[in-house]
């Protein structure tokens, strides 16, 4: 129909949609390149969404002042997931429809991550975890995957877990503790073939509820099933009541544990036994003498004044991974030139060299690896004097 | 392994039935029930550490300065969440009860913060060691406190003055006011004693379990259950019911699994209530023309 007005029209036409459109890019160049962040910011694991969101601001922060990705400055936007899956896609649906963030920030919960990687694949929207370490979150089988993280991945945690057993305790028919949820069925399916890797038998699985505050029946079934020692994955709360379970029992078999007691305060929680806990960490402040930690950690101090000693930032991993994560996507912002999700995720793909507080990384991302860190990344780690530091210390 | 059922249901039975008889406390007064019970257990347990632990109170102090602060809310919910609504004749105080809940839930995590704590108690360090099985001796004087806390209030509705007060004003309020009776205050003291009732729970599973502003979310749905499952109208009917739920409870989480609990406990209550609508020990209410 365009064709049959008047010239004049066709002109005046032209003109308004430039300079609207000008109007639009200019308002763009004001604008911030908005990243998403749902994790749960209240109940039992409210530390852990903490330390991812002072990861995140304090990557902000660093990035923001050496001008931002593509010359706009970065901001994050927040939402609670409250641990729940469906509230975490309500909430991952809103960032990315209504608020229009480049990518979303994940959380410390495999169900809520699993809810809303199909989400982000559909929209073309990068997912980046910084925590749950699910295996499925990035091995998710889509032809087009948007997940990335900076974490644990649990097949290979359950790797190092068997691996940390049989070298520390000789351990000959382990029995595993998990949560029942999407976490611990993560976890069974990878303990069951690190075991039968390594050609041991498994003395049983026994599974609670994330709400569960009495243990010994099923930790009795294993103790008479003779497990020599156990592979423990929950949240930090019940995690605790494990182990005090395990004291009301007088059971003292070791505790290998996947990195959930690290979600807070794990050695008030479950008392002097805490201790007797080895868990997995991707890193820790504690004894970490690196410049860039030193650096981390002083710059955490100044932004947070809530911070006051190493126990106030005991779920490092949280801060670290996170920390990291951010970086890694303004990287991969600034080597996409756009913030359009497809744009972006190939941009993950062509980072080179970063040195970031984890390590440093090279590559990290290619089309066939979606997760930053490996095995050689992972340190065993237990409580001491609220303090998470690694075993050998 | 039968032990642990018997002490761990023993002792969360009891303390389901020791919220349980808050709402029977003052359904038997005034026909209706607090739905924030959950909440003050919450209150309770904080309110404990707060005094105790956070400010350094003696913990005796703390206690009753806590369950004082429980009752207390108790008497603000009936005075503003309850009374208007009943005075207007409306059903309401149920959804304003509710929402009273949440509030102070949302209050306790303002305040108090959202990471779990640990209320230390020297009743739940050191196990003992019963038959097999490790227990904290705390987990044996919960039982105990909720049983003879049940009794004590039997006692009071059936043999004192009180008691009787408290039936006449449940019986027929306007013939009570007229024998002279305070009504209000009468109704008002049932909702203290009441949220009472459900501090003193949350006093005694807080060492168990961690402090945090959901201690008590499922245990005041759970209790409700067990109230209706009873017979809210009889004292013994809802302890026998908590009982009977923690044991259920605990012997489907050993012999099944923890994943068939709740499945199984709450297909029982729904067998339960359609074998005996009224309750295990209720009675169908009496439509006096």
């Amino acid at each position: 129909m365009a064709s049959r007005l008047p010239l004049a029209l066709r002109r005046i036409a032209m003109t308004t949609s430039a300079l609207l459109g000008l109007a639009v890019s200019a308002a763009q160049a004001a604008d911030t390149v908005k990243i998403g962040l749902v994790t749960a910011l209240s109940g039992q694991s409210a530390k852990s969404g903490e330390a991812i969101s002072r990861g995140i601001g304090l990557a902000v922060d660093e990035i923001n002042a050496k001008g931002g990705v593509l010359g706009r400055p970065l901001e994050l936007v927040a939402r609670d997931d409250e641990a729940n899956p469906s509230k975490g896609v309500l909430a991952a649906r809103e960032l990315i429809q209504r608020v229009g963030v480049v990518a979303v920030v994940g959380g410390l919960d495999t169900p809520v991550s699993m809810a809303i990687v199909p989400i982000a694949n559909q929209m073309k929207v990068p997912f980046i975890g910084p925590w749950a370490a699910g295996t499925g979150i990035t091995r998710n089988g889509a032809a087009d995957n948007y997940a990335f993280r900076v974490s644990a991945v649990d097949a290979l945690v359950d790797e190092a877990l068997v691996a940390y057993a049989v070298k520390t305790y000789g351990a000959k028919k382990p029995g595993m503790i998990l949560v029942n949820n999407a976490w611990g069925e993560s976890n069974q399916k990878g303990l069951k073939e690190a075991l039968q890797a390594a050609n041991l038998p498994a003395a049983g699985i026994e599974k609670y509820e994330a709400n569960d505050v009495d243990m010994v029946p099923q930790l009795s079934r294993l103790k008479e099933a003779g497990a020599d020692t156990l592979f423990l994955v929950g949240n930090v709360g019940p995690s605790a009541q494990v182990v005090k379970s395990l004291d009301r029992m007088s059971w003292s078999v070791p505790v290998v544990s996947h990195w959930g007691p690290a979600g807070g305060r794990f050695d008030e929680l479950a008392g002097p036994s805490a201790a007797r806990v080895h868990f997995i960490q991707t890193f820790t402040f504690a004894g970490n003498t690196s410049p860039k930690a030193t650096a981390v950690l002083d710059a955490l101090k100044a932004k947070y004044p809530a911070i006051k000693s190493m126990a106030d930032v005991t779920p490092a991993v949280g801060i670290a991974n996170a920390y990291d994560a951010t970086h890694l996507l303004a990287l991969a912002i600034q080597a996409a030139g756009s913030t359009e999700g497809p744009k972006v995720r190939d941009g993950f793909y062509k980072i080179g060299t970063y040195p970031g507080l984890i390590k440093t990384y090279d590559k990290p991302f290619t089309p066939g690896q979606h997760d930053a860190l490996g095995p050689s990344d992972y340190v065993f780690t237990r409580f001491k004097d609220g303090e998470i530091v690694a075993v050998s210390n | 392994m039968l032990t642990s059922i018997l002490v761990s249901g023993l002792g969360l039975g009891s303390m389901y039935g020791l919220v349980a008889l808050g709402f029977h406390v003052t359904y038997a007064v005034s026909g209706t029930v607090n739905f924030a019970q959950g909440s003050v257990v919450t209150l309770g347990a904080v309110l404990a550490y707060g005094l105790g632990v956070t400010l350094g109170w003696p913990m005796s102090a703390a206690i009753v300065l806590a369950l004082a602060g429980c009752a207390l809310f108790g008497l603000v919910v009936e005075r503003a969440l309850v009374r208007p609504f009943v005075a207007r004749g409306s059903d309401a105080w149920l959804l304003a009860t509710v929402a009273g809940g949440i509030v102070l839930d949302n209050t306790v995590l303002f305040t108090f913060g959202k990471e779990p704590r640990s209320l230390p108690s020297p009743l739940a360090t050191k196990p003992v060691e019963i038959l097999g099985t490790g227990i904290y001796p705390l987990q044996l004087v919960i039982p105990v406190v909720g049983l003879a806390l049940a009794f004590a209030i039997r006692t009071v509705f059936r043999r004192t003055d009180l008691g009787r007060v408290l039936l006449a004003v449940a019986q027929n309020a306007d013939a009570a006011r007229l024998m002279g009776i305070d009504v209000r205050r009468t109704v008002a003291c049932a909702y203290a004693l009441s949220a009472t009732l459900a501090g003193i729970a949350g006093l005694l599973i807080a060492p168990l379990f961690s402090v945090s502003a959901e201690l008590g979310t499922l245990f005041g749905i759970k209790a409700f259950a067990v109230a209706i499952l009873g017979g809210i109208g009889s004292a013994t009917g809802v302890i026998l019911a908590g009982l009977l739920y923690g044991l259920v409870e605990a012997g489907v989480t050993a012999t099944l699994g923890s994943t068939y609990t709740q499945l199984v406990v709450f297909s029982v209550i729904i067998l339960a209530l359609t074998l005996r609508p009224d309750g295990l020990l209720g009675r169908a209410a009496v439509n006096k023309v």
